[in-house]
């Protein structure tokens, strides 16, 4: 079993130093964030120059102002915490896919296998420390090998490195109960018996302390020093099918994120190569200095695990990408996989109808650039109502159900929308002999029809139509129809439909 | 002299063809469009694939008919399974009207794009993929430059380009192998029968490419392209040489 890493932060003043960042005017002067309790006005957090002067949370603000005459109070936003680790922890994610939130003031990393790429765990942890410091975040942290260890240096003991479980059960040992995680209740206890380190409590037998104390005590002992599994609640659910790069000096140009992105797509098409695998989904994560995430996403017709035709579709998007400062960190992952049938190499290359490769990585390309809705193909449908003759097919694969009808003549060209026409019918039911579109008179020579079709009632109400095939003194032919029965007063109800060839 | 000056030259000739883009189709590929007088009308006899082919059209029943044109000469390209997609500003083209020509509507794929900029991108991506058999765009407006973008494009693929120009506004100088114009004629319908006969286009080659434009009547008939007038020639003729072969006898 590799041995597990985990680093605990604890941000102090978190509240406060967010206020600071936001009113840089508040950075020389005591202030505390207020909010009404029963009539009364509490202090929800204290910046550290009030605290200094004894001012914590829970005091009263009265009690306050009479400690520090004209301190400011500012109103405590609700949530604010939680909304300010969230970030936080989405942030960490540059150095650790797990990262999750300890509410009401701490995060919580599994660190496991990931400080090599800082040199060490000794860097790695000032680096997290350094750039949290550096954006004026009042930060603690430390690093050992369980979650109780971790929680318990950031709070009560120093910020440190411990690999060594024998040497972080001797940091455990010196610390207050309260590095524990106990509840309120059975900290009064400790303190009563005058159980002042772990240390004094740590080796008694597990019998007396569960009656004394209650299980609870037991099970964050035996989480500290790691008899027990301690699970994390990632922020984000880790993607089974991801990669990641970091990247030494951050990344601006165009050039820069081809080359991450075509180093991630062979990596991640290589992993899913070998599970016989391929790709539906895809999502490209740029996170960027400034603590933004650039996110590109791409999907493909079919599975695929050609890395050189995703980085063609990622290529199309690569400009879309702001990198402002810089990117530091590189996330691919295959948000949907399908399984992929390896395919026969085929010795006589030629016309291989809808369903090759090369045609679905066409499509995809197209659709990545124009949009899914732009490309169509046809089946037949089982009605005779020429606009609903066809139907869309789903996808590339899907045949005919029935037959194409070749038994009734069909336009090439169909108005989307017939228009209406003037004409001259000499006999109820015959066809027109001639007719008048765009100011043009077209006299009909021949004549073919009339092809009645009903409108199905049960889909919408209507007259039928009478089709007729007409050739005009050009040699030009159209598809007329008259809507409804001869009336003889009604006009406009004669229209064009179509063009034959 | 002037005997090896002639062999000289089509010696010349048959070496520049294939460097223009005319590649003899590989053995056991030929496709028979049955084009008879128009083929002969190519270099080589042969009606080019694997070439950008441009063709006008002035009016909607213009296009009708070059759709049909186009039905006739997609159904053998098409006949081995192959797929073809389509490139259109506004759909008007109704797939069932193709059926007739033997060409499967279920495998034209239409890509519909109102911008003639992203047509020409799309199309030119298209010609790049061999696994389709062809390309049909709907470019009213293209410029040289574009169209040598796709003449190079298939010169690599072998896959055949058609391009559409539905009223350009300057026909212009295009890269193409062939331009083509078909206007529908008045139908010659069967002896004693009433109503419309067999489709029949007046189809002309305005340019060719190293061969002769030329003009001809086709209909659609029975499956195929068929030529009236030669037809027609070649039934006066035997009558001719009947009628004398009976007078010698």
């Amino acid at each position: 079993m590799t041995t597990k890493s985990y680093t605990a932060l604890w941000f102090r003043h978190l509240k406060t130093d967010w206020f600071q960042l936001k009113q840089p005017a508040l950075r020389d002067k005591p202030f505390v964030l207020s909010i009404s309790d029963h009539g009364r006005k509490l202090v929800a957090a204290a910046d550290p120059k009030a605290e200094s002067q004894g001012i914590f949370r829970g005091a009263t603000v009265a009690d306050a102002r009479a400690i520090i005459p004209g301190i400011e109070v500012l109103d405590d936003i609700p949530g604010l915490s939680d909304k300010l680790l969230g970030a936080l922890a989405e942030w960490c994610i540059r150095f650790t896919p797990i990262a999750a939130v300890d509410a009401p003031d701490g995060l919580l990393l599994d660190t496991t296998g990931c400080s090599h790429l800082w040199g060490g765990d000794q860097a790695y942890l000032q680096a997290i420390l350094t750039r949290l410091q550096a954006r004026g975040y009042d930060v603690r942290g430390a690093m050992a090998g369980t979650i109780g260890t971790v929680w318990a240096l950031t709070r009560f003991g120093r910020q440190a490195v411990i690999p060594d479980p024998a040497h972080q059960r001797d940091e455990l040992l010196r610390l207050p109960p309260a590095a524990l995680r106990l509840e309120t209740v059975t900290l009064d206890k400790l303190q009563k018996l005058g159980l002042v380190t772990v240390g004094q409590f740590a080796h008694m037998t597990r019998s007396v302390l569960r009656r004394r104390f209650g299980q609870n005590l037991l099970r964050r002992l035996d989480q500290a020093f790691g008899r027990e599994e301690e699970f994390l609640q990632p922020l984000q659910p880790v993607e089974q099918y991801q990669e990641r790069l970091p990247c030494l000096e951050p990344i601006a140009t165009a050039t820069g994120i081809g080359i991450a992105l075509q180093r991630l797509l062979e990596a991640l098409t290589k992993r899913v190569q070998k599970e016989g695998k391929g790709i539906r989904e895809a999502q490209l994560k740029a996170y960027r200095l400034d603590g933004k995430i650039e996110h590109q996403k791409i999907a493909t017709n079919r599975p695929t695990d050609n890395a050189p035709h995703l980085f063609k579709l990622f290529e199309l998007k690569i400009q879309e990408i702001e990198p402002d400062l810089g990117i530091e960190l590189f996330t691919l992952e295959a948000t949907k996989l399908e399984d992929l049938s390896p395919v026969q190499e085929e010795l006589w290359a030629g016309d291989q109808g809808l369903e090759t490769r090369p045609i679905a990585e066409l499509l995809d390309q197209l659709t990545g650039r124009f949009g899914s809705g732009c490309i169509r193909r046809y089946l037949p449908d089982e009605h005779h109502w020429p606009e609903r003759s066809i139907k869309p097919a789903q996808d590339l694969s899907e045949k005919p159900a029935i037959p194409w009808r070749t038994d009734r003549p069909r336009p090439t060209i169909l108005l989307p929308q017939p228009i209406p026409i003037q004409v001259t019918a000499p006999v109820p039911d015959y066809p027109p002999l001639l007719f008048r579109h765009q100011d043009k008179v077209h006299q009909i020579k021949k004549a073919d029809g009339p092809e009645r079709i009903e409108r199905e009632w049960w889909l919408e109400e209507g007259p039928h139509r009478d089709y007729y095939c007409v050739e005009d003194q050009d040699g030009a032919r159209y598809w007329l129809f008259r809507s409804g029965h001869y009336t003889g007063d009604r006009d406009q109800q004669w229209f064009l439909h179509g063009y034959f060839p | 002299m002037p005997a090896a000056n002639a062999d000289i030259i089509r010696q010349l000739q048959r070496e520049i063809l294939p460097l223009q883009g005319f590649k003899p189709p590989t053995a056991g590929k030929a496709v028979d469009f049955h084009l008879g007088p128009i083929a002969a009308a190519f270099p080589n006899q042969i009606f080019p694939t694997g070439a950008v082919h441009e063709f006008l059209s002035r009016t909607p029943p213009q296009s009708a008919a070059t759709n049909g044109f186009l039905g006739g000469l997609l159904a053998p390209l098409m006949k081995n399974g192959g797929a073809c997609l389509w490139i259109t500003g506004k759909r008007t083209c109704f797939p069932p009207g193709f059926s007739i020509y033997g060409v499967p509507p279920d495998r034209l794929l239409f890509l519909d794009l109102p911008k003639e900029k992203d047509r020409c991108w799309a199309m030119e991506e298209a010609l790049k993929c061999e696994a389709l058999t062809a390309v049909i765009g709907e470019i009213s407006e293209i410029g040289f430059t574009e169209s040598r973008r796709l003449q190079l494009a298939v010169e690599q693929s072998r896959v055949t380009g058609f391009l559409l120009r539905h009223n350009p506004r300057n026909p212009g100088t295009v890269a193409s192998v062939a331009r083509w114009e078909i206007s529908p004629l008045p139908s010659e319908p069967e002896e004693g029968l009433p109503g419309i006969g067999f489709a029949r286009w007046q189809t002309t080659l305005l340019k060719v490419r190293n061969g002769r434009p030329g003009s001809w009547v086709v209909e659609w008939s029975a499956g195929r392209f068929q030529f009236p007038e030669e037809a027609a020639q070649i039934t006066t003729l035997q009558t001719h040489h009947a009628t004398r072969k009976h007078r010698t006898g």
